[in-house]
């Protein structure tokens, strides 16, 4: 047995799942951000391995624009829930019912 | 955007005057950033509304230019084929350009009333308008996606800017978290298609469906994981049914302007990636995707229609009639031709258009629990101009003919019958009279006489005061919604010239 | 046994040994050394300060400003550390990149220094 590219496209996949489960069923939003965070390191895991077995750096140089991204995101991500918060402390996504839907 | 995808040993040539329109919104967001932050106090209020005009005009002319440029000399690949110069993404440069000038218009006195910001709204939306543009001519997944979120993150932050209310805020952080959902999603998809051809390229996956055709085959079901997956991600992004739920609580919380951005731009965007993705470089198994699209296309008109006919509120009104507008461009979409995709093309145009000047008018109205219909009552008696022009945007996008809206939706529904699709065409037919209800609910709210005061025998509605930069930006669009009614042509012509090329 | 236990098998030996190690350092010591605890030794070890209150401690929120500052400018020097190592290969055109890149970054610098989010008050 040998630890071969489609182990760390699985494990990328898992996490991907995690993710996007934990962002459909945790009401935390700081919680249903990590999950989004998970989500794109199960994406970049993936193009670490394709790029891996394909012998092609594109796949590498790939991962450093998502985790720019990634790092946007979250600083967005947080600063909204910071200015929630100071209105509303102790908000879940279920109290976010101002609008109906 | 920084081209640093290049090869590394020759330095990639850029053809700086190809790159112009993302330059003057870069640089000019830049610039309002920089100014308004050093000079503080001393900064003169109109300076980041001025400049963003400026570039948005500077946009749009240097569209034109590239437009001339491509009819002489031809489409091409830039910056090393990260991004592909011709028609299709001149005409979306051009819609954004548009978008931009009339959404600076609109909020120039919006922004004021509501006490927000304008250097930073200003900045944020010329860097979502770059996002919008890259995304239009990426020719690489990798640059389109970075597209993606520059446009969606620049948004996210636009709708939390009225951060005095709480439904603002709210909005904001479903948009988030739905649209960072979907990022994940589209880039996944990227992931799949990058690992089952090779490349994120979009050329690259052409010629690998090509040659998949004389059956070197190699699993391709990751390839058709990786359409699903893009196909996701995009539908969130231009509110298809079944991904649409973030679309009515954003539109509704968000400030008007940024409504309309998003329900124009911001489409037009997800709407020219689509194109871009499935009618170039996967045109070859359109068989496998046009069927899907079809479905999208269907059930999305209907939600659309049937939840727009029973909200109150305007806006929230307004975002489910442009979810079933998505239904109609992916009739356009699945065709797979080239006439459905000019057809989408036009139809984005001109809802474009229709819809900027209908949350403009919104915008005029001041926010007190939302924006119930019955707020609107007597509108056109006390504004008669305002009132007519909203009456032709409805009429437009109820697809009345004399307006461009009517001819949208004979080009998507005549795509779809050119290609024998016929269910899609009849339904698209059908929900388009049933969705016409929508559209004359308003408008006889609006024509209504007395509305002068409020049921509860509350507060009078005032008239809404009508900024000029506002009226200057809705008449053009109603002056464009007609013109184009009467004389469509030189739009039709003008969309089949855009229709897309793939480019190496 | 098969190559991929067998590529384990080094990190099974090493990690016996630092338990070993770590294990006998300290079972010498509780022999060795006196024993007389008091309250103020068994109270878990906070840098010197009192542990007062619960784990979840709300921190101020320009901790998080500061956070949220470097997130952004740390994650760009992904992009500077594999230019960095390849300087020469890239040549003029690599550096005026990068000085464009670092400028937009100095921008933003500037920006939220003017606006006020640098100083600790």
């Amino acid at each position: 047995m040998d630890v071969t590219t489609g182990w760390y496209l699985v494990l990328g996949a898992l996490l991907f799942i995690i993710g996007g489960v934990g962002l459909l069923i945790r009401r935390n939003p700081l919680v249903m951000l990590m999950c989004v965070e998970l989500m794109l390191n199960g994406v970049n895991l993936t193009f670490v391995a394709f790029s891996r077995r394909l012998g092609d750096i594109a796949g590498q140089t790939v991962v450093f624009f998502v985790l720019v991204v990634a790092a946007a995101e979250v600083v967005v991500g947080l600063g909204l829930i910071v200015s929630i918060m100071r209105r509303r402390p102790d908000v879940t996504a279920d109290d976010l019912k101002l609008l109906k839907g | 955007m920084i081209p640093v995808l290049g090869q590394v040993f020759t330095a990639p040539s850029i053809d700086w005057w190809a790159l112009a329109p993302q330059l003057i919104l870069l640089g000019a967001a830049l610039l309002i950033l920089v100014v308004s932050a050093l000079l503080a106090e001393r900064c003169p209020a109109w300076f980041s509304g001025v400049v963003a005009l400026v570039a948005g005009a500077g946009v749009f002319v240097s569209g034109f230019y590239l437009w001339y440029d491509i009819r002489d000399s031809g489409p091409r690949s830039i910056v090393s084929g990260a991004l592909s110069l011709d028609g299709f993404a001149v005409l979306f440069t051009l819609l954004v350009a548009v978008a931009v000038v009339m959404t600076v218009l609109v909020a120039d006195a919006y922004l004021e009333r509501e006490h927000m910001d304008s250097p930073e709204f200003h900045a944020l939306l010329l860097l979502a308008a770059t996002g919008a543009i890259v995304m239009a001519s990426a020719s690489d997944l990798i640059v389109l996606f970075l597209g993606l979120e520059s446009l969606s993150i620049g948004l996210y932050v636009m709708a939390a800017m009225q951060f005095r209310r709480e439904e603002a805020q709210e909005a904001a952080m479903k948009y988030f978290i739905l649209g960072a959902f979907s990022s994940a999603f589209f880039l996944y998809g990227i992931a799949m298609v990058y690992g089952s051809t090779g490349s994120t390229g979009l050329a690259h996956a052409r010629d690998y469906l090509n040659r998949l055709d004389t059956a070197i085959v190699d699993q391709p079901w990751m390839l058709m994981l990786g359409f699903a997956l893009l196909l996701v991600g995009l539908a969130f992004k231009v509110a298809a049914v079944p991904f649409h739920f973030w679309a009515p609580d954003v539109y509704q919380g968000s400030p008007a302007p940024v409504s309309g951005f998003m329900a124009s731009a911001a489409k037009a965007a997800g709407f020219a990636a689509m194109l871009r993705i499935f009618f170039v470089a996967f045109g070859q198994s359109r068989t496998d995707w046009s069927p899907v699209l079809g479905v999208l296309a269907v059930v999305t008109l209907v939600v659309g229609v049937v939840m727009a006919i029973i909200q109150t509120d305007l806006k929230r009104m307004i975002a489910f009639s442009s979810i079933a507008h998505a239904g109609y461009i992916l009739v356009g979409v699945q065709a797979g031709t080239s006439e459905g995709t000019a057809a989408a093309l036009f139809y984005l145009f001109s809802y474009s258009l229709m819809v900027l000047g209908t949350f403009a008018v919104i915008s005029l109205v001041q926010w007190q629990d939302g924006q119930p219909l019955d707020r609107f009552e007597g509108l056109a008696d006390r504004r008669p101009l305002i009132g007519f022009a909203l009456t032709v945007f409805l009429l437009g996008q109820a697809g009345v003919p004399l307006t461009s809206g009517f001819i949208a939706k004979f080009l998507v529904i005549k795509a779809a019958v050119d290609e024998r699709t016929w269910w899609l065409a009849i339904a698209a037919m059908v929900i388009s009279a049933a969705g016409a209800y929508i559209y004359l609910r308003v408008i006889f709210a609006i024509w209504r006489r007395p509305g002068a005061v409020d049921e509860e025998g509350g507060e009078p509605v005032a008239a809404p005061v009508v900024p000029p930069a506002s009226g200057f930006a809705i008449l053009g669009a109603m002056a464009f919604t007609l013109v184009v009614g009467f004389v469509p042509q030189f739009l039709i012509e003008f969309a089949r010239d855009a229709v897309p090329v793939l480019l190496g | 046994m098969s190559d991929l236990l067998r590529s384990y098998l080094t990190i099974a030996i090493f990690s016996g040994a630092a338990i070993f190690m770590a294990g006998m350092m300290l079972g010498i010591a509780r022999v060795l050394r006196p024993r007389h605890p008091n309250r103020e030794k068994l109270i878990a070890y906070e840098s010197g300060v009192d542990p007062v209150g619960g784990e979840w401690v709300q921190s101020q929120v320009r901790y998080y400003i500061f956070a949220v500052l470097f997130v952004l400018f740390d994650v760009e020097a992904v992009f500077l550390f594999p230019w960095a190592v390849r300087l020469e290969t890239y040549g003029g055109f690599g550096l005026v990149e990068m000085i464009v890149f670092i400028g937009i970054l100095a921008l933003g610098l500037a920006y939220a220094w003017r606006k006020g989010v640098l100083r600790w008050s």
